[in-house]
């Protein structure tokens, strides 16, 4: 059994003390972040990204990946008890959710929340599992024909999963992807667009360029209009779900696992959409589609279950192609990058104890979560009552240190500022910096894969065409944008995306 | 006014958009295109930068259908104090060392909030500098001067 050696390897790995350790830092980080308002997970993973450098690949790995799922159990916490979604991604939890802690049942929201996120997670953990070597073996039979047209396919699918203009996003995507390409060209040693900086000549840095446009700017928004967070929480009591709860949880638990773990896998998919469809779907197939919105448990098991189980299986395409399906996972091959592993089907055989050390611990820290989360709702709710003033120094200033760690180079620290202003103005004209982030991991690569399959097919360009694997995944691609351009679905999407 | 009603937004980012994909053009053009074949350094950021223009044509024209809603308010104060931090931190680490340094980053940035009182920004940056030290420095062994050749050390 392939599977069970490869699990033992992955659980001795994540099982070592050390990784432990990080694990639980980062799924308390996760939390503590996913519960404060106004610093997601993205901006948090690029704060912490340059500090993970002075750890082993391993450890930090697993630090990140679980400040990513911790901080969609913490960004729950806060849609329950305060209707105030830490995380886009628990948006729609806090419409029945909140509506049940205003019936004095918000220990049984949260509880429900938990359990199903754990379910989920347990569930996509042996999913990615099992599917991650089927896909890797596959990618490994890829060329460079392929690998372009798999590119284009999640670069498509992130322009589907950002707010508003569709135009807008595809043109953050061509910038993200020339800025990409700043630097020296790998082929012919060529400098381009370095505007004679030498500190250019290696590319812009990823690092500064994430923190800028995420960290940065995030803070800049939220200093826009200050305003005070009241807080005011009830005791939480009552924790543990009725034999009623449970027969009610039951069966969307298991459809918001089913829904989320497949549309995770999908390159652009991951937890937003995925909890999205997941309520869709109970409002759907409900016998009270009447109660929704107004306190149903189907309301809370489902999207929660299914973000969960989106979050965890967006690593697929990240281990077995080193594709990120969103921008945390860019930043997770932005790490992986840093650390010296090249991020793609060699990393399952090349470095099998990562691979599945990080497998094995989402269950771990999963675990971790739900049981240290349900008795600590009152600590993180206290955090709620923080002001923000009192936290944007601390994030700076972290910010310095750990871009100025990468490379004791000042000038990286000058391109957060230019980066923050930049990523402040993209927001003020309603471009998202997700599709950027994403285009500019991606640039250099798609360059290299373009030029490469242009000379095995000798200047013919229906090579894309004349593969079937490449010319799936274009058509894959082209139905994405077909989809997202169509009137009806446009509305649709606009209706989903409400402003948060 | 519905007959001409403009988003000044999107006239901008179309601009934007016109302008950076122009300058990528030209800087690219000024490279070896090669063919299609055998692609040289400026090939494809060429066309990445056509793309960029067209795109901001297109939000333009689509900026004269859209009804606009307003930019919002600007954070002036944000911006005065937030993007100046990391750029004084890059220039003082070296000469005055990792804590003067990033106390005088912390301080700065804590101004953008017109909460933020000087008795509080103070004490909020003392500390957040001694944790910093504390693990950044000693913990995590970061290979900082904590103080800098300016003081005299």
């Amino acid at each position: 059994m392939d599977l069970l050696n490869n699990l033992a390897l992955g659980f001795v790995t994540a099982g070592h003390p050390w990784n432990l350790l990080f694990c639980l830092i980062g799924v308390i980080l996760g939390t503590l972040i996913g519960v404060l308002p106004g610093i997601g997970a993205t901006a948090t993973i690029a704060m912490l990204l340059p500090l993970t450098f002075q750890l082993e690949p391993v450890s930090s790995l697993i630090m990140l990946a679980g400040i990513y799922y911790g901080a969609q159990y913490g960004g729950s916490t806060t849609a329950i008890l305060i209707n105030m979604p830490g995380e886009s991604s628990s948006a729609v939890t806090a419409i029945d959710g909140y509506q049940m802690a205003r019936k004095g049942r918000a220990g049984a929201a949260l509880a429900i929340a938990a359990i199903g996120s754990f379910f989920a997670g347990t569930v996509s953990t042996i999913l990615v599992a099992v599917f991650a070597p089927p896909l890797t073996a596959i990618a490994l039979q890829f060329g460079s024909a392929e690998y372009f047209s798999l590119m284009i396919v999640g670069l498509v699918s992130s322009i589907a999963l950002a707010h508003g203009s569709v135009v807008k996003a595809l043109g953050m995507v061509v910038l993200g992807l020339l800025l990409g390409l700043v630097g020296t060209d790998i082929y012919t040693g060529t400098p381009r667009f370095n505007l004679g900086i030498l500190e250019l000549s290696d590319g812009l840095n990823f690092v500064a360029l994430a923190v800028g446009v995420f960290g940065i700017a995030e803070i800049l928004r939220n200093l826009e209009n200050e305003h005070e967070r009241d807080v005011m929480i009830k005791k939480v009591t009552n924790l543990w779900p009725t034999r009623e709860d449970w027969k009610e949880m039951t069966a969307p638990i298991l459809r918001g696992t089913a829904i989320g773990s497949a549309l995770g896998i999908l390159p652009g998919g991951g937890a937003i959409l995925a909890s999205f469809a997941s309520y869709t779907v109970e409002k759907r197939i409900s016998k009270t589609p009447g109660a929704f919105g107004k306190g149903a448990i189907a309301g809370v098991a489902g999207p929660e279950s299914a973000n969960n189980a989106g979050a965890q299986t967006s690593f697929i395409p990240m281990l077995t192609l080193g594709i990120p399906a969103n921008p945390v996972m860019a930043l997770m091959i932005g790490a992986m990058i840093i650390q010296g592993i090249v991020p793609g089907p060699n990393v399952a055989t090349e470095q099998p104890a990562l691979f599945w050390g990080i497998i094995a611990s989402m269950w771990i820290g999963n675990l971790m979560l739900i049981l240290l989360n349900l008795p600590m709702i009152g600590l993180w709710v206290k955090l709620l009552t923080i002001p923000y003033y009192m936290l944007f120094p601390a994030i700076i200033a972290f910010c310095s240190i750990g871009v100025y760690s990468v490379n004791s180079n000042v000038f990286d620290l000058y391109a957060v500022a230019f980066f923050g202003l930049i990523g402040y103005g993209l927001a003020k004209l309603r471009c998202e910096p997700a599709p950027l982030l994403l285009g500019f991991v991606l640039g250099p690569l798609l360059e290299e894969h373009l030029r490469r399959a242009m000379i095995m097919s000798r200047g013919d360009p229906t090579t894309f065409l004349t593969r079937p694997i490449s010319l799936t995944l274009l058509l894959l691609a082209v139905a994405v944008l077909v989809v997202v351009l169509m009137p009806s679905i446009r509305k649709k999407r606009d209706e989903v995306f409400v402003e948060d | 006014m519905k007959s001409f009603s403009f988003s000044s937004r999107d006239l901008i980012c179309g601009l934007l958009f016109i302008a950076i994909g122009l300058f990528f053009a030209i800087q690219a053009y000024g490279l070896e295109l090669g063919t299609a074949f055998r692609m040289g350094p400026g090939y494809f950021p060429l066309v990445l930068a056509g793309m960029l223009v067209l795109l901001g044509i297109i939000v333009i024209i689509q900026a004269t259908q859209v009804e606009h809603e307003p930019m919002g308010p600007i954070a002036w104060r944000g911006l005065l104090f937030i993007l100046p931090a990391p750029i004084l931190f890059g220039l003082t680490v070296r000469g005055l060392g990792f804590v003067p340094s990033l106390f005088l980053t912390g301080l700065l940035a804590a101004f953008a909030s017109a909460k933020m009182r000087p008795g509080t920004a103070l004490l909020l940056v003392g500390g957040l500098t001694l944790f910093s030290v504390v693990v950044f420095s000693y913990a995590l062994g970061l290979p900082f001067r904590r103080f800098g050749p300016w003081l005299g050390q």
